[in-house]
C-alpha cells in the first residue's frame, strides 16, 4: 500500500532521514519505535509532503508520490493525525470535521459514520475545539482524519497525555480501521500499547530504519528496546 | 457655530474617515493574520485604487455615476489581481519568510510609487462624486418653549460621504459572511490557524495566499475609490493610510478582524474628531502616543491572543 524506499529528507541544511525505508501494507499496523528525535515524526511528515524529500521512492498503491505539492497528498487517501493533534483551536467541533470532510469531497453520510465512532462528538459539535478536555480533542483529530475515509493513516503519538478509557477507545478505532483494509503507521513511547496492536515493528535510529521485527521477536529479545529505545 | 454642532459634524467627518480606515486597515490585518506578512506595500495599493480611479473615470466619460461604479469595481479588482501576481512573483520566492517579507515589500513600495510618478505624474487630480448633494442637518435646544429642533448654519453633510459610510459598513458586513460563513471563509481561517495541518487536510496554502494578499490590496484599494472624490488621487497619499492602519492593527490585535474594526472606528473617529478641532498633526501625534501605550500595557493589542 505505502512504501518508502531509502528516502532522504532535510530540515534546510540538516539531513534528518538517511536512506530510510518502511513498508505498511493493507490491513497492517507497522510501529515506529525509536528515541526523542530519532526522526519518527519527520517521518510522517515526509509522507505527508511537509518535509521535502531529497532523494528515494514514496510509492502509495504502487504510484509515485514523492515531489506532489503537500496538499495533494491527502487527497490521494493519506489522513494524518499529528502529535499534540494540531486541531484548528478556535474553530468549532463542526468546522474541524468539515475541513476534513472537504479534503477528499466526501458528505454528510461519512460525517454520520465518523460520528457514529465518536458520539460525544456530536453533542459538541457548535463547541469550539480548544475548549474540549485532551481526550475530546484526541477524538476530534481523529474523526478529524476519518473523514478523507483514508487509505492509509498516520497516527503521532496518539494516546500522548491521555486516561486508560480514552487510549481503549483510540486503539478499539484503530484495530476496526485496520479490519477494514486500512495500512496504519503509528508513532507510540508506549512499548506495551505498540505490542498489543501492531503487526510490525521498525526501529528508526538517526533518520534510519535501523531493524524490523515482529512483536513475537520483540519480546523475545528485550535487548532491542533497550538500544533502540533506551528503556 | 456652537460647540454642539461642531461636535456633531466632527463626528460625522470622523466616521467617514473611520469607515475608509476600517476598509484599509482589514486589508493589512487580514494578510497579517493568515499569512504573517507585514505589507509595507499596503498603503500603495490604496494609492493605486485612487490612481487607477482616477484613470478609469477619465477613460470612460459619461455620466459620473456610471464612471464612479465602474471604478469602484474596477480598481479594487485590478489592484487585488496585481498584488496576487507580486505575491506569485515576489513573496512565494522567498517562502513567505517575516523578515524577508519586510524588506521585499518596502521594495515593493518604492517601485508602485515610482512607476506610477513616472507615469501618472506628480499632480493631484479629482475624481467627480457620483452624487452630492448638500443635505442640511438639525440641532436641538432647550429653550423657553421647551425642547426644540433648528438648523445651524453650516451644520451639514453631503449624500456621498453618507455613501461612503453606509458602502464601508456593507463591506464589512460582506467581509463577515464570507469569512463566518462560507466554505472559502472555512479555508482562510484554517489556513491562519495553522498553515501545515490546513496543507495536511489538502488547502493549498500559496494558493490562499496568493487569494489573501489579493483581497487585502483590493480591501485598501476599495477605500481609496471610495475617498477620492472627497480627497484627491496623489502618488504619494499611500503614506498616512498605511501609518494609521499599523496603528489600528496594533490596537485592535494583530490577526484579530474585530479587534482591527474596533481600533479603526476608535482612531478614524478621533483621528476626524481632533482634526476638526485642532490639527491633524495633533492627532496623529495623539494615535502614535496610543499605539506606545498598548505596546508597552498591552503588547497583544485590544483584542489579540495573549502570547504563551
Amino acid at each position: 500500500m505505502l512504501k518508502l524506499t531509502d528516502i532522504n529528507a532535510s530540515y534546510g541544511k540538516v539531513q534528518v532521514l538517511r536512506d530510510l525505508s518502511l513498508e505498511a501494507k493493507a490491513g497492517e499496523i507497522l510501529c515506529l519505535l525509536g528515541r526523542n528525535g530519532a526522526g519518527k515524526t519527520t517521518v510522517m511528515k515526509t509522507i505527508m509532503g511537509l518535509v521535502p524529500m531529497t532523494s528515494g521512492s514514496l510509492q502509495l498503491e504502487a504510484h509515485e508520490i514523492s515531489g506532489l505539492p503537500a496538499y495533494r497528498v491527502p487527497k490521494l487517501g493519506i489522513g494524518y493525525i499529528p502529535q499534540g493533534r494540531r486541531l484548528f483551536s478556535e474553530m468549532t467541533v463542526g468546522e474541524n470535521l468539515q475541513i476534513g470532510l472537504m479534503t477528499r469531497g466526501k458528505g454528510a453520510d461519512v460525517r454520520e459514520h465518523v460520528l457514529g465512532m465518536f458520539p460525544l462528538l456530536r453533542e459538541r459539535l457548535d463547541q469550539r475545539a480548544e475548549t474540549l478536555s485532551g481526550g475530546e480533542q484526541q477524538m476530534l483529530a481523529t474523526a478529524r482524519a476519518l473523514c478523507l475515509e483514508p487509505k492509509v493513516l498516520l497516527l503521532d503519538e496518539p494516546t500522548e497525555g491521555l486516561q486508560p478509557s480514552m487510549i481503549s477507545l483510540i486503539r478499539d478505532v484503530v484495530v476496526r480501521l485496520k479490519e477494514q483494509g486500512v495500512a496504519i503507521i503509528l508513532v507510540e513511547q508506549r512499548v506495551d500499547a505498540v505490542l498489543e496492536v501492531a503487526d510490525k515493528i521498525t526501529f528508526v535510529e538517526n533518520g534510519r530504519s535501523a531493524m524490523t521485527v515482529t512483536p513475537a521477536e520483540l519480546k523475545a529479545d528485550s535487548s532491542l528496546l533497550q538500544r533502540f529505545v533506551g528503556v | 457655530m456652537e460647540f454642539g454642532p461642531h461636535l456633531m459634524l466632527a463626528m460625522l467627518e470622523g466616521l467617514v474617515q473611520a469607515s475608509v480606515l476600517t476598509l484599509t486597515a482589514l486589508g493589512l490585518s487580514l494578510v497579517f493574520g493568515v499569512m504573517r506578512v507585514v505589507n509595507v506595500a499596503h498603503g500603495e495599493f490604496y494609492m493605486l485604487g485612487a490612481v487607477l480611479a482616477w484613470w478609469i473615470t477619465s477613460l470612460l466619460g459619461g455620466s459620473a455615476l456610471i464612471e464612479f461604479t465602474a471604478a469602484l469595481i474596477l480598481a479594487p479588482l485590478l489592484v487585488g489581481l496585481l498584488a496576487g501576481l507580486a505575491d506569485w512573483l515576489i513573496l512565494r520566492r522567498v517562502d513567505y519568510d517575516p523578515e524577508r517579507t519586510i524588506v521585499a515589500t518596502i521594495g515593493l513600495l518604492y517601485i508602485i510609487q515610482q512607476v506610477t510618478l513616472m507615469t501618472y505624474g506628480p499632480d493631484a487630480r479629482p475624481v467627480a462624486p457620483p452624487f452630492n448633494t448638500r443635505l442640511a442637518l438639525p440641532w436641538f435646544e432647550f429653550g423657553e418653549n421647551g425642547f426644540a429642533l433648528y438648523w445651524p448654519w453650516g451644520l451639514s453633510t453631503t449624500s456621498y460621504k453618507l455613501f461612503v459610510i453606509l458602502a464601508a459598513i456593507l463591506t464589512l458586513i460582506g467581509v463577515w459572511l464570507l469569512m463566518a460563513k462560507t466554505k472559502i471563509g472555512l479555508i482562510l481561517r484554517a489556513t491562519q490557524l495553522d498553515s501545515e495541518t490546513a496543507q495536511a487536510f489538502g488547502i493549498p496554502v500559496e494558493r490562499i495566499y496568493a487569494l489573501v494578499f489579493g483581497m487585502g490590496a483590493a480591501l485598501a484599494a476599495l477605500g481609496a475609490v471610495l475617498v477620492v472624490p472627497i480627497q484627491q488621487a496623489h502618488y504619494l497619499m499611500g503614506a498616512d493610510p498605511l501609518l494609521l492602519s499599523f496603528i489600528v492593527v496594533i490596537i485592535g490585535g494583530l490577526g484579530s478582524l474585530r479587534g482591527t474594526v474596533v481600533a479603526a472606528i476608535l482612531i478614524g473617529m478621533s483621528d476626524g474628531i481632533i482634526s476638526v478641532f485642532f490639527t491633524p498633526t495633533l492627532a496623529k501625534m495623539l494615535a502614535t502616543l496610543l499605539v506606545a501605550m498598548v505596546l508597552v500595557y498591552r503588547p497583544q493589542g485590544l483584542f489579540g491572543a495573549k502570547p504563551a
